[in-house]
């Protein structure tokens, strides 16, 4: 394959890496101080990215102009707003289900989801159509050879970079960070030593949710359209990535997500079937990697595993 | 003291009387004040004691209050007789609560997730279609050869779902469900997102799909052939899981779900129990999938989604996780309910979220939560 194409390949499939291991981390970060699976993760990403939507359509009307602005603005509330949202979801239906089989958890963080997606589809203005979404990020582009770099896709890229490695700091140099890690390794004790168990459960969520409305963001500015659906299969995929990494460990959600691109990417470039097949052969090799590595490939604890 | 038969009797009566009037219903407030009759004599029946009384006359009666459930479905169809619409539906609950039995037996039983239902349903429909259409096998050996697909193509899950337990077995089958609904949209041997024509089911030369002219006035709804069709499916596969959850296999589907350590220090084989209970499982929601084809005469990949995945989960864990009689409002709440209240159409997957949101805080149990086994009980088994 000639190699301007090839590097375009592997840099798009870094792209959706960035977004699904985004994702992927708020699955695997609640996984960790819960023992749970909030699978109305995938639709706050998508609320995420409608209320960027709602507050860039509201910028634009108040007469606000300028694009940095305007992002700052939507970045601010989105994030912000699904940092209540997922600690407000934790508050109401994750924590009062302690106890209960995590089934019934898994279930009714479906129905959340459920809840969200149905509530934009049918109170935001034309919810059900795909929305459009602003081109904020300077347009231009550098040609390689046959490479084509779009600046907005290297901006995006960077700040999903950041992003991951500013969880990674969090957790590892931050007393917060100290208190979610002590809390995943052992609640009781955790509480024992003093850290308070429901605050930081709370304060995981939100960062997790907050993440997911980057994660919401980016994905809008990537593919410059939005749709209400969009979090169902972003929230399967990103659980996937976790799951395939090893659930709790947020290395391996990074890598499972972006393992789970170059999956997508290889489906639809490298092999010989139909690009359409891509997510098939994706699912299928998750399929697989489950069966050879039932732990997931960076298991730490053996809680509930194998 | 042996328990009265007619409370249950009374039960089933009133049950019946509900449902014949929600499903003849035509006006919006009648469909609500049912809905709200309903909520209150649960409410009633769980504050009164009913439900003890109710449960303990069935458990004792059990033969004599299945005959009389049977022949109720059967004059609930007769009186149906002429409404399509109606009969539909009825074959629709009929046949989701046979889906429900298999997922029953997978997680209710033997504690095997499986977040693929629709997935199973699907390849019951879709080997259904292709079946009936390229082979000249007759339909009852069709609809059978459904579930069998199904218990075979889920038998390529068992290695990964053996090796892992928990959120780790739930992604490998909601991975699986959405990679089926995929595979059939880009496949065009299999119609694509269009995709096929299912013919009608024949029995010894019967036509289901043709309507059933009495007089040369009266002609009777071609629904009420499949009515007995799902009937007897769905009685038949009541028996099944009713008697699998009594017998021998049930405790030790019970054992491995409850603490796999134990049961298999007991001796229990806990992977050939799992793998029986996930084919059995998929067997039966094969077989649902293969007769509704057969009756709406058509297949396509929207109609199983990870959504329909989910919504048959949820019959599940409404119906009280396990209980195969809980099935049978939830499937009712499930199915029939959006489709009566016209007034909600729009709002109906959110308010049905909302709903489970409720049951799963304030019941979670479910509706009818699983009784604990009792031998005792029982005119005969």
């Amino acid at each position: 394959m000639d190699p301007g194409l090839l590097a375009q390949h592997v840099f798009n499939g870094l792209m959706l890496g960035v977004i699904y291991a985004l994702v992927a981390v708020g699955f695997t970060l609640f996984f960790g101080v819960m023992d749970v699976i909030k699978f109305s993760h995938g639709d706050v990403v998508m609320l995420g990215a409608f209320t960027a939507l709602a507050v860039a359509a509201g910028l634009t009307g108040m007469g606000v102009t300028s694009h940095p602005l305007m992002l700052l603005g939507m970045l601010v509330v989105a994030l912000g707003l699904m940092a209540v949202v997922g600690a407000l979801l934790a508050r109401l239906l994750v924590l009062p289900l302690r106890g209960a089989p995590a089934i019934n958890v898994l279930l009714i963080t479906l129905m959340a989801g459920t809840v969200i997606r149905e509530g934009v589809r049918l109170f935001y203005p034309q919810g059900s159509n795909p929305k459009p979404f602003p081109r904020l990020l300077p347009g231009g582009t550098v040609e390689i050879g046959s490479f084509t770099l779009r600046h907005d896709s290297a901006i995006l890229f960077v700040i999903g970079v950041a992003a991951i490695v500013g969880v990674h700091l969090t957790l590892a140099r931050t007393r917060l960070g100290l208190a979610i890690r002590a809390v995943a390794q052992d609640p009781e004790t955790a509480s024992a030593m003093g850290i308070p168990f429901t605050a930081t459960v709370l304060a995981t969520f939100a960062i997790g949710s907050a993440l997911a409305a980057l994660a919401g963001v980016v994905n809008g500015l990537y593919y410059s359209e939005i749709s209400f659906n969009l979090g169902l299969l972003l929230g399967a995929i990103g659980f996937s990535a976790a799951v395939v990494g090893g659930l709790g460990n947020v290395y391996g959600a990074i890598l499972g997500g972006f393992l789970f691109a170059a999956l997508q990417t290889i489906g639809a470039v490298a092999l010989p079937f139909a690009s359409a097949y891509k997510d098939v052969f994706a699912f299928a090799a998750v399929i697989v990697l489950m069966a050879l590595r039932p732990a997931g490939l960076l298991a730490e604890r053996s809680a509930e595993r194998v | 003291m042996i328990a009265p038969v007619w409370p249950a009797l009374v039960a089933l009566l009133v049950s019946t009387a509900g449902v014949l009037g929600l499903l003849l219903a035509e006006q919006q407030w009648a469909v609500i004040a049912i809905v709200i009759a309903a909520g209150v004599a649960m409410l009633m029946a769980t504050r009164m004691g009913w439900d003890d009384r109710i449960r303990r006359s069935g458990g004792t009666h059990a033969r004599t209050v299945s005959g009389v459930a049977v022949a109720l479905v059967i004059g609930m169809t007769f009186v149906l007789r002429e409404h399509n619409f109606a009969l539909l539906m009825l074959c629709t609950v009929l046949l989701t609560i046979v889906a429900g039995l298999g997922l029953t037996i997978q997680f209710g039983h033997a504690g095997v997730v499986n977040f693929a239902g629709a997935a199973f349903f699907g390849i019951g429909a879709y080997a259904a279609a292709v079946l009936a259409n390229k082979t000249a096998l007759p339909h009852p050996l069709v609809i059978l050869a459904g579930g069998a697909c199904a218990a075979l193509i889920g038998s390529v899950l068992v290695l990964p779902l053996l090796r892992t337990r928990g959120h780790y077995a739930a992604l490998i089958t909601i991975a699986f469900g959405i990679l089926f609904k995929t595979f059939l949209e880009v496949n065009d041997a299999l119609g694509g997102p269009q995709g096929l024509k299912v013919p009608g089911f024949v029995l010894f030369g019967h036509a289901f799909n043709d309507p059933i002219a009495i007089d040369d006035e009266t002609e009777w709804s071609f629904y009420l052939a499949y009515a007995g069709l799902s009937l007897v499916i769905a009685a038949a596969a009541y028996v099944l899981v009713r008697r699998l959850e009594r017998s021998w296999i049930g405790l030790a589907f019970d054992a491995v779900r409850l603490d796999e350590t134990a049961a298999a220090a007991f001796g229990v084989n806990v992977a050939a129990w799992k793998i029986a209970a996930f084919s059995i499982g998929n067997f039966l929601i094969g077989l649902a999938g293969a007769a509704y084809a057969m009756m709406t005469g058509f297949v396509a990949p929207t109609s199983f989604t990870f959504g329909d995945s989910l919504i048959l989960v949820s019959i599940v864990i409404l119906g009280g996780l396990g209980n195969a009689l809980g099935l049978v409002p939830a499937a009712l709440i499930v199915v029939l309910l959006p489709e009566k209240l016209q007034v909600i159409q729009e709002y109906r997957f959110l308010l049905f979220a909302l709903l489970v949101i409720v049951i799963l805080l304030v019941r979670p149990g479910g509706l009818l939560p699983r009784p604990m086994r009792d031998y005792s009980a029982g005119e005969s088994r």
